[in-house]
C-alpha cells in the first residue's frame, strides 16, 4: 500500500463537502418541517461556515464566495432577526445544488447571480419586522474596534499531521497589529523533551477590528482538537461572545496532569456538529481487493476440505475444520464492512420529494422506516436509480391533488412510505403511496393498445400488475417531466434482475399501491445447488429453488408432447438442460426436476443429478460470454474447475415463451 | 515474463507456437502465462471461438480455440499442448484470455525486415485473421491479428441459446 502515498488534499476536500453538505440539506429538510428549530439553524450554519472556509483553504474561491451570501442569510436567521421561511429553504436549497456543482468544478456566474438575487429578496421579504431591509451581504459585524486577546495551544502531535503553528502565527498577523506571546509552561524537561512534538502554547493580543470569524477561521482546520480562546480585549465585555455558540471559557482549562492529547482540549469547537465516532474511511476498491481475497480463500479452504475428508490423517482433519470455521467467519465479518443503513439511500429521497411537491401542486410527505436496515453497498448504490423511478411514479401518478384527496375523503397530504427490513438473506424494501391505486383496467387497455398482450388473454392479478414493468409501457395520458415516458418502470425491473431481486405489486383502487422489491444482502457469495448436467456442473441460486422432485418416467416420456408436469395439482412447464445445452451424452436414468420460482412464476429444470449445497463466489464473466443470456456468472468449484450459475429469472422467461409457443402451434 | 522481454535490434520477441504443424507466432509482451493443460468448461450459447472458460488464478477467463480462426479441425489435446494466457485490448477494454496451443516452441526475435504483407491469393486461411507472414530459413512464421480475430467473437451475436431455443 506504500506507493499510494497521501490522499489528494483536494480529493479529501471533495469527499468532505459531500458530507457537509448532506448534513445541510438534511438539517434543511428537518427545518421545513420544524421552522423554529435552533438547533438546525445552528447545523446549517455551522455546515455552511464550515464548507465556506475549508473551500477558500483549497482554492475553490467560487464555492467560498458563494457559500458566504447563504451563510450570511442564515446567520440573519440565527440571530433571529429572519425568519427560515418556506421560500428560504427552498433558495438555500436550490443554493446547495450550485455548491455541489461548484466543489465538482463547475461554476455558473449567471445561475449564481440569480440565486443571490433571489436570496437576498426572500431574506428582505423573511425579516418582517426586525428588518429593516437589511443588504445581506453587509451583515453586522462582530468586530471589535479595540481587537481580540486569542490564546490557543495545540495537541502534542499536531506537527506530525503537517500543522505548522508558525504559519497560524502568520495569518493572525495578517489580520491586524499584534503581540505574540508564547506560553512555555508546559514545556518539559530537557530529558523527557520529544522535538517531534509541540510543547508551546501562544498568547496572541490582536488590535484593531477585527471580525471574530476571521480569527476562527485562521483556526478551521486544527479548532476540533486544540485548545482555543477568543476574547475581547479587557474592558470591552458585549454579549457578544456569549451569543455564540458554546464559546469556550475565559481560558484554557489546565491539561490533566498527563494529558493524552486530542480529547482533553477545552470545549473544542467542534465545526461539523457530528458526534465523534470511531469510522474510517476505506476507499471501496480496497474493499472489494479484500473480497476478492476472502472470495479466494474460502475456495482453497473448501478444497482442503475434500482433501482432508478423502484422507485418514486426523489431525489434517481437524487443522482443516478450523480453517473452515475461520474462513467462515473471515467471510462474515468481510461482509458486514460492506454493509451499510439503509438511511444513506433513504436520505436521499427525502429533497426528491420535497422536490416533487412543489412541481406536481401536491402535498406529499415522506415516511421512513426501518433505516437502520443494513445492505451490501454495491446494491445501495444501484438501488437508487429504481426507487427514484418508483417514487416518482407513485408521487406523479399514484398521489391525487389535494381536492381529489378531499373529495375521496382522504387527507389533503398524500403520503409515501419507504420502508427497509430483511427477512432471511433478504432485504425487503417496500415503497407505499396512500393515492388512487393502478387502474387495472387502463393498464389492461394500454398493454393491449401496445400489443403486449391479447385482448382475451387471461392473466392473473399479479401478472396484469407486472406488466407496468414492460418496456414501453406507460399509463400516464400525458407526458409530464416526471414520468409517463415509457422508460423508467422496465428500467426498475431490469436493475431488480440485475441484482437477482424480484419486484412484488399490490394495489387496491382508491387506496393505494405498495411495490416490495426483494433484494439479495449481498451480490458477492450465495447458497447455490450444485447440480450436473451431462458432463458439466452448474449452480443453482438456493434462494430461487422451491423444491426438487423426480422426473417420473411417464412424464418424461411425453417427450415429444408438452413438458409440463403436476405439481400438487397446478401445472409446470420444465426445462431439459441437457437439451438446451445441446449436450448429445445419453441422460442418467433418473432425471431430476428442480423447481425453481422467480416471484409468482414457476418451471421446472431437469438436471441429471443433484450434488448439493455449495457456497458460490461469484465471478463475473469475461466480455465475451456477458451476452449469453442463460448465466449470471459463474464460481471455482472446490477441484479448481469452473461452474456456471444460471440465470433463474432468463431461464424461467425462456421456458416460458417457449410454452406459449408450443400452445399456439396447437 | 515481460520483463525479460527486450527489443532488440533485430526487432521484437515473439513468442512461437504450434497448430496443426503451422508455425504461428505472437509479441511475447501481450503473453502473461504459459499453461499445462487444465479442465476447461464449456459455455453453452457462447460464440464458438470462445466456447470454453477455465479458471486462472482465480479469474475466469475465456480459453479460445484458434484453430476455429484457421480453418483447423478440433483434436485431442497431446503431452505438448498448453495454454497461452494473453492480454490484449479489445473494445478499449483489457480482456486475459488463454488458447490452446498444439506445442510452445521458442521465444525469438523476428525481423521487421523478413515480415510480408498476406498474399491475396492462395492463402488457406481468412486473410483478416493473418497480420503478416515472416520467414525464416525455410520456415513460414504465421503472425496472426488477434484483434481482428477476438473483436468477431465479441461482436457475435450471442443471443445463443435463446435463439436456438
Amino acid at each position: 500500500m506504500s506507493e499510494q502515498g497521501l490522499p489528494d488534499p483536494t480529493a479529501t476536500f471533495r469527499i468532505e463537502a459531500a458530507d457537509v453538505l448532506n448534513e445541510v440539506e438534511q438539517a434543511l429538510l428537518d427545518l421545513t418541517e420544524r421552522p423554529g428549530d435552533r438547533n438546525l439553524i445552528d447545523a446549517v450554519f455551522r455546515g455552511l461556515h464550515t464548507l465556506k472556509g475549508s473551500g477558500a483553504m483549497f482554492g475553490f474561491d467560487a464555492l467560498a464566495g458563494f457559500t458566504h451570501h447563504c451563510e450570511s442569510a442564515f446567520d440573519q436567521v440565527r440571530k433571529g432577526a429572519v425568519a427560515a421561511t418556506p421560500e428560504l429553504i427552498s433558495i438555500v436549497l436550490n443554493a446547495q445544488d450550485r455548491m455541489r456543482a461548484l466543489v465538482d468544478g463547475n461554476v455558473d456566474e449567471e445561475r449564481q447571480n440569480a440565486i443571490i438575487a433571489q436570496l437576498t429578496a426572500a431574506v428582505e421579504a423573511a425579516s418582517g419586522d426586525a428588518g429593516d431591509g437589511v443588504d445581506i451581504a453587509d451583515v453586522p459585524s462582530l468586530a471589535q474596534a479595540e481587537g481580540w486577546r486569542v490564546m490557543f495551544r495545540l495537541p502534542p502531535e499536531c506537527m506530525a499531521n503537517g500543522t505548522n503553528p508558525l504559519f497560524l502565527l502568520d495569518e493572525l498577523r495578517d489580520l491586524g497589529e499584534c503581540e505574540i506571546t508564547a506560553s512555555t509552561d508546559k514545556l518539559p524537561s530537557l530529558a523527557e523533551l520529544d522535538p517531534r512534538e509541540c510543547h508551546i502554547g501562544w498568547d496572541v493580543v490582536l488590535r484593531g477590528a477585527i471580525d471574530k470569524d476571521d480569527i476562527e477561521d485562521v483556526f478551521i482546520f486544527v479548532m476540533d482538537d486544540m485548545e482555543l480562546s477568543i476574547e475581547p480585549l479587557a474592558s470591552q465585555v458585549t454579549d457578544d461572545t456569549a451569543a455564540e455558540d458554546g464559546d469556550p471559557p475565559a481560558a484554557p482549562t489546565p491539561e490533566e496532569a498527563g494529558a493524552s492529547a486530542q480529547t482533553t482540549g477545552t470545549d473544542g469547537r467542534t465545526t461539523s456538529g457530528k458526534p465523534a465516532n470511531d469510522t474510517l474511511r476505506v476507499p471501496a476498491e480496497r474493499l472489494d481487493e479484500l473480497m476478492d481475497r476472502v472470495g479466494q480463500l474460502v475456495i482453497a479452504q473448501s478444497r482442503l476440505s475434500q482433501i482432508a475428508h478423502s484422507d485418514v490423517n486426523l489431525a489434517l482433519r481437524s487443522v482443516s475444520e478450523e480453517i473452515e470455521r475461520l474462513s467462515g467467519e473471515l467471510r462474515d465479518t468481510m461482509m458486514v464492512l460492506r454493509m451499510v443503513p439503509v438511511s444513506t439511500l433513504f436520505g436521499r429521497f427525502r429533497r426528491l420529494v420535497h422536490d416533487l411537491s412543489q412541481e406536481t401542486g401536491k402535498a406529499i410527505t415522506l415516511t421512513t422506516d426501518g433505516e437502520g436496515t443494513e445492505v451490501d453497498k454495491t446494491v445501495i448504490e444501484r438501488l437508487f436509480d429504481p426507487l427514484v423511478h418508483i417514487i416518482r411514479n407513485s408521487c406523479d401518478h399514484g398521489l391525487e391533488l389535494p381536492e381529489e384527496r378531499i373529495a375521496a375523503g382522504k387527507p389533503e397530504s398524500g403520503n409515501v412510505t419507504l420502508c427497509a427490513h430483511q427477512a432471511g438473506g433478504e432485504v425487503v424494501i417496500t415503497i407505499r403511496d396512500d393515492g388512487r391505486g393502478i387502474d387495472r383496467n387502463r393498464v389492461r387497455a394500454k398493454a393491449e393498445e401496445n400489443g403486449l398482450i391479447k385482448p382475451d388473454q387471461v392473466l392473473s392479478d399479479q401478472e396484469l400488475l407486472q406488466l407496468i414493468f414492460h418496456p414501453g409501457f406507460s399509463t400516464a395520458a400525458k407526458v409530464s417531466n416526471l414520468s409517463g415516458r415509457g422508460v423508467g418502470m422496465d428500467v426498475v425491473k431490469r436493475t431488480i434482475d440485475s441484482l437477482r431481486g424480484t419486484i412484488e405489486v399490490a394495489s387496491e383502487p382508491g387506496a393505494g399501491s405498495t411495490i416490495a422489491l426483494r433484494i439479495p444482502l449481498t451480490l458477492a457469495i450465495i447458497e447455490g445447488l450444485l447440480v450436473r448436467v451431462s458432463e458439466e456442473r452448474y449452480v443453482i441460486p438456493l434462494s430461487s429453488v422451491e423444491e426438487c422432485i423426480e422426473l417420473s418416467l411417464e412424464d418424461d416420456l411425453r417427450h415429444r408432447g408438452r413438458s409440463l408436469i403436476s405439481l400438487r395439482g397446478a401445472l409446470v412447464p420444465f426445462l431439459r438442460l441437457r437439451e438446451l445445452f445441446a449436450s448429445t451424452k445419453k441422460p442418467d436414468r433418473f432425471q431430476k426436476i428442480i423447481v425453481v420460482s422467480t416471484g409468482s412464476e414457476r418451471v421446472g429444470l431437469v438436471v441429471d443429478q443433484i450434488i448439493g449445497n455449495h457456497q458460490t463466489v461469484i465471478k463475473s464473466m469475461s466480455a465475451f460470454h456477458r451476452g449469453v443470456a442463460s448465466f449470471a456468472g459463474a464460481t471455482i468449484l472446490g477441484d479448481g474447475t469452473v461452474a456456471l450459475i444460471l440465470d433463474v429469472p432468463q431461464l424461467v422467461a425462456l421456458t416460458q415463451n417457449r410454452e406459449e409457443r408450443l400452445q399456439a402451434a396447437g | 515474463m515481460t520483463e525479460q522481454t527486450t527489443k532488440t535490434d533485430n526487432g521484437e520477441e515473439f513468442l512461437h507456437f504450434e497448430l496443426q504443424g503451422e508455425i504461428f507466432a505472437l509479441e511475447a509482451i501481450v503473453v502473461r502465462e504459459i499453461l499445462d493443460v487444465i479442465t476447461a468448461t464449456a459455455v453453452p450459447g457462447a460464440p464458438e471461438l470462445v466456447h470454453e472458460v477455465i479458471n486462472f488464478r482465480g479469474k475466469i477467463i475465456p480459453l479460445a480455440d484458434l484453430r476455429l480462426a484457421f480453418d483447423m479441425e478440433p483434436t485431442e489435446p497431446t503431452i505438448d499442448s498448453r495454454i497461452v494466457v494473453i492480454e490484449i485490448e479489445l473494445d478499449a477494454e483489457e480482456i486475459w484470455l488463454g488458447f490452446r496451443a498444439d506445442k510452445v516452441l521458442e521465444v525469438a526475435s523476428v525481423a521487421p525486415s523478413s515480415c510480408e504483407e498476406p498474399p491475396m491469393v492462395g492463402l488457406r486461411w481468412n486473410r483478416d485473421h493473418v497480420r503478416c507472414l515472416a520467414q525464416r530459413g525455410d520456415d513460414v512464421i504465421i503472425i496472426p491479428d488477434l484483434p481482428a480475430i477476438f473483436e468477431k467473437a465479441l461482436n457475435a451475436s450471442s443471443a445463443g441459446i435463446a435463439a436456438a431455443a
